[in-house]
């Protein structure tokens, strides 16, 4: 009973990384670094791309599977540099220019200055 | 029965050669908060300004009175962490404002931060110049392209639940801010980030108002290399050990 406790608290089919939390980050018993998540989910994807597109010649996946799979961390790769440079461009594209704050501001400080000189700051 | 107000505001103002900005940010406190019939307090935290600040603070506790103006100064710079906590030690609101006091960062988001907290009661409310109609002014080109830049590294390497993490315009509940400030290490640009990172790992939860940010002091003080590099080191850090 105790054993099988255990094994069904954490929900996941890794036993060797039974605190493994990528949907409960928030989780105070988390413990898993950003890093350690990012080199567990690499070794997962390498170890499965690995396990399919480098099989020997009698566990291997149809031919037109293989051809994409080989290149597919390097098109991964790739991907993710456009979809950076899109969401990094797109942002600076509509990064909010505060025109009016910044005349409110030069308002407010002449209005400040003249109270303040009136309650008697002297600078 | 009406309904009672968020109690009292203690403002954390942490100061290093801010003579002319002083009055002007204590004046526009001051106002918002009375306008807004919300109590408060401006905890000034010099760190031994060579060019009279302390004098200038004087002269305001004078005008606004000593409960609403603290003067809690310090010896010699000893950075922004310590001088949070060294301020907080004074602090008697139930909620605590961290800002900038060169009028980056406007009082009259103050309010809107409160109705935001009421609204979701989060622990911390993030001002955030990234999402809403939060802007910049003063920034060039470059500028913004670093600043958007380094917010997406911090968002894919951390995914930190806020869109603004190096922001330093945020009301924190003060047992929050307290539990906070005892495990944060870091300097910095970094020590923002790391305050909503470790919030996020203690399970507090993080509420978002769009603020604009007025940068006079960018044409003086351009973002160097240097502050580049260390805020890389810094995110790495975060990254390798939360």
């Amino acid at each position: 009973p105790v054993p099988l406790m255990g094994l069904a608290l954490p929900v996941s089919p890794f036993p060797v990384f039974p605190s493994l939390s990528f949907s409960l980050p928030l989780s105070p018993q988390a413990a898993m670094t950003k890093l350690a998540q990012w080199l567990c989910g690499l070794a997962l994807l390498g170890s499965a791309w690995a396990a399919l597109a480098l099989a020997p010649p009698g566990l291997q996946p149809p031919a037109p599977l293989r051809q994409a799979l080989l290149p597919l961390p390097v098109y991964l790769l790739v991907a993710f540099g456009c979809y950076s440079l899109a969401t990094v461009g797109y942002r600076l594209a509509t990064f909010n220019d505060c025109e009016e704050a910044a005349a409110e501001l030069q308002e407010q400080i002449r209005a400040a200055k003249a109270d303040l000189r009136r309650r008697g700051l002297r600078l | 029965m009406a309904a009672r107000g968020p109690g009292r505001v203690s403002v954390l103002l942490p100061t290093y050669n801010e003579r002319d900005n002083l009055p002007l940010v204590v004046w526009l406190l001051a106002r918002t908060f009375s306008d807004s019939g919300i109590d408060f307090e401006i905890i000034i935290i010099d760190d031994g300004s060579p060019d009279g600040t302390q004098e200038v603070a004087q002269q305001l506790e004078k005008i606004y009175g000593s409960d609403k103006i603290l003067l809690r100064p310090r010896a010699r710079k000893l950075g922004l962490g310590t001088a949070y906590i060294h301020g907080m030690k004074y602090a008697t609101g139930n909620f605590i404002v961290i800002m900038d006091a060169d009028l980056s960062h406007h009082p009259k988001f103050i309010p809107e931060f409160i109705r935001k907290q009421k609204e979701g009661n989060f622990d911390i409310v993030s001002g955030t110049r990234y999402k809403g109609n939060g802007g910049v002014y003063g920034w060039d080109l470059k500028r913004k392209l670093i600043s958007r830049g380094a917010n997406f590294l911090t968002q894919v390497l951390l995914r930190p639940g806020a869109s603004d993490l190096t922001g330093s315009f945020r009301l924190y509940r003060k047992e929050v801010l307290e539990k906070l400030m005892e495990k944060c290490v870091s300097k910095g640009y970094v020590f923002q980030m790391e305050m909503i990172v470790r919030a996020r790992q203690l399970g507090f939860t993080v509420g978002e108002v769009p603020i604009s940010f007025v940068d006079r002091v960018y044409g003086e003080s351009k973002l160097g290399g240097n502050e580049i590099v260390s805020f890389l080191k810094g995110l790495l850090t975060l990254f390798a050990t939360t």
